[in-house]
């Protein structure tokens, strides 16, 4: 599964249990903002979620890696106590201080078809990295 | 992976001496089928293990192991406090404590069979499952403490069920050593309405008919006999859980340099035992397994309740409730001597052998109840602990299948329409809030249970005692 746009896209790759969820984007910021995107597409497709209630998410790491984990378990968070999806991010990033905003709607099972929860963001085939094409790519494997 | 990585010890016995920084071997028990079958992964995080400190005797896996986080899925290690020895999240999972526990139902088949759907409808109007879903209970701050500290006991004394449950569950009902202090606050809000939820992914609710009896006696022990009827529940600590994995791995993650501890990966992230983070892990830790163990109990009165509608002739007493995502701090003989060691078992369930003072003294002659569940629409097996499986595995036995397929693949080989429809056909009533989520977990997404139990039996982990097939599943 992924997107098709060229630049910026996101993908989903495998693991023995789970699954990966990986961005790619112009900036690192870009990457961060499609990583959410395939973290949205583990529960549903993130065409189907209106971008409709905006959430603030701030975190702060200096290590780059680290700091997708955070912002992805801010992610997986803020969808379990307000019961939301996800569908449009933007990310700004600054010195190791991530702040992002969210944009999305209530889980709707009839129309979400929601497949799986996320229980967390892992350490495992977790990469921020700029790739030789210079395309920025950030992933990890979330537990679901 | 290729077998020929490991010294074959016997049939089902695999293992890898000491190399590199290993302290220890790595034992993997399969059948040559299952090794064959395996991600090369599992013995890389196998040796990753082995060369934790503290880590005694050797770094096991067992028949039904998958690559994990820094842990294989299927793992087991043992860790000496004294020794300088470790606690992972990662080797228990963010799932802490997600187990199985079977209920009997007083039940033939015939009967249930008669009533199958309207029990069905009534299961999934009742049981809150699925993505977004929340209990019918909302515990404010002093609730989800009492909650965190006592586990089914407390659910028990609040009207969910009987104090005789609390005999049949691991640890009777309530995990000691639990500080609900170390939970953060994030952890306690991801859970205040998750109370009596059964979750999403591989998680189900199930009614069984016991399909075919391997162990007469012990079945009799377990009162189990051919076309008897019971309910399965798979469920975990829910979002609590969740979160204080997040936390701590987080946090091991950061203080392992500080701790000295040089890790291979950054995902194999402990700390030492007797360290603050360590035993808080700990502390958090047992309070969410205490969570799981509420929320199964709970769960367990909706199940009550529904069949003294539907069928108001049943009676639900427990058979038992085992976890498989945990660290316990257990006595084990080692080398000829006792000693404290903190047993991980990520994706493993302890399976104690007959005359262990922990097994419930109904069953204690015959070995602990370990229950297997299968995937959705797949076989399930009651096993029991084995005297060997001590020395084997400290007590340990396999929990599961493990995907053959990932999610991404089952949705697009699978139509969750299809998938209910042809287990409708063979009998199987399939009610989830998700068809995406029901594809993604179609049958063939899995490896065979049996032969995962069947491998376990000749390694002596564990011996076979009955097979159930499902009638209802509700999937969330």
């Amino acid at each position: 599964m992924s997107s098709s746009a060229p630049a910026s896209r996101w993908e989903h790759f495998h693991h023995g249990a789970d699954i990966g969820v990986r961005g790619l984007g112009p900036t690192l910021a870009a990457a961060f903002e499609q990583a959410g995107l395939a973290l949205t597409a583990v529960v549903t497709e993130p065409a189907r979620v209106a971008p409709k209630e905006p959430v603030e998410l701030a975190c702060e790491s200096a290590d780059p890696e680290l700091l997708l984990v955070d912002f992805l378990n801010a992610l997986v968070y803020e969808m379990a106590t307000r019961r939301l999806l996800f569908g449009r991010f933007e990310v700004r990033l600054d010195a190791g201080r991530l702040a992002a905003r969210a944009w999305g709607e209530p889980v709707d099972v009839a129309r979400h078809e929601p497949a799986v929860e996320v229980k967390g963001a892992t350490l495992t085939a977790l990469r921020v990295a700029r790739q030789a094409d210079g395309l920025w790519l950030a992933q990890c494997v979330v537990d679901v | 992976m290729d077998p020929r990585r490991f010294e074959r010890v016997s049939e089902t016995e695999w293992r890898l001496p000491p190399q590199g920084a290993m302290r220890v071997p790595a034992v993997l028990y399969a059948s040559e089928a299952l090794v064959r079958d395996m991600d090369d992964k599992v013995l890389e995080q196998m040796s990753h293990v082995a060369a934790l400190p503290g880590i005694v005797r050797a770094s096991y896996a067992m028949p039904d192991a998958h690559w994990g986080y820094g842990f294989p899925i299927g793992g087991v290690a043992a860790f000496d406090a004294e020794q300088g020895g470790v606690v992972s999240a990662g080797g228990v999972g963010f799932d802490i404590s997600c187990g199985v526990r079977m209920l009997h139902t007083g039940l033939r088949r015939e009967p249930v069979e008669a009533a199958a759907r309207p029990l069905a409808e009534a299961l999934y109007r009742a049981v809150p499952a699925g993505v977004g879903s929340t209990g019918a209970l909302h515990l404010g701050a002093k609730e989800m403490d009492a909650m965190l500290a006592e586990g089914a006991r407390w659910a028990v004394q609040r009207g969910h069920g009987e104090p005789s449950d609390l005999d049949r569950i691991e640890e009777g009902g309530a995990m000691a050593g639990a500080r609900p202090e170390c939970v953060s606050e994030q952890a306690r809000r991801r859970q205040q309405d998750q109370v009596g939820t059964l979750g999403s992914g591989n998680h189900y609710l199930e009614v069984q008919r016991v399909a075919q009896i391997h162990d007469e006696d012990t079945a009799r022990a377990f009162g189990l006999s051919l076309d008897a009827v019971v309910v399965s529940i798979h469920c975990g600590s829910r979002g609590l859980g969740h979160q204080i994995g997040t936390d701590y791995l987080r946090r091991m993650t950061l203080e392992a340099p500080r701790h000295g501890l040089q890790v291979p990966d950054r995902e194999l992230a402990c700390a030492p035992l007797r360290s603050a983070t360590g035993e808080e892990y700990l502390g958090a830790m047992r309070a969410a397994m205490n969570c799981a163990l509420a929320n199964r109990q709970v769960l367990t009165e909706i199940v009550r309740r529904v069949f003294a509608q539907v069928l108001p002739a049943a009676r639900l007493p427990l058979l038992y409730d085992v976890s498989h995502n945990t660290c316990k701090e257990e006595t084990h003989l080692v080398d000829g001597s006792r000693r404290r060691l903190f047993v991980h078992r990520k994706g493993a369930t302890r399976a104690f052998g007959p005359g262990h003072p922990d097994v419930p003294d109904v069953y204690r002659k015959h070995g602990q109840p370990v229950i297997i569940g299968g995937s959705m629409g797949s076989s399930s097996f009651v096993l029991a602990g084995t005297s060997q499986g001590e020395e084997r595995s400290f007590g340990s036995a396999c929990h599961g299948a493990g995907r053959s397929m990932s999610r991404n693949e089952a949705t697009r080989r699978f139509d969750g329409r299809a998938v209910v429809a042809e287990l409708a056909a063979r009998g199987i009533l399939i009610r989830s809030p998700s068809l995406r989520g029901v594809a993604e977990e179609a049958p063939p997404a899995y490896k065979d249970s049996a032969a995962v139990v069947e491998a376990a039996e000749q390694a002596g982990l564990a011996r076979r005692v009955a097979r159930v097939e499902p009638m209802v599943c509700i999937k969330g």
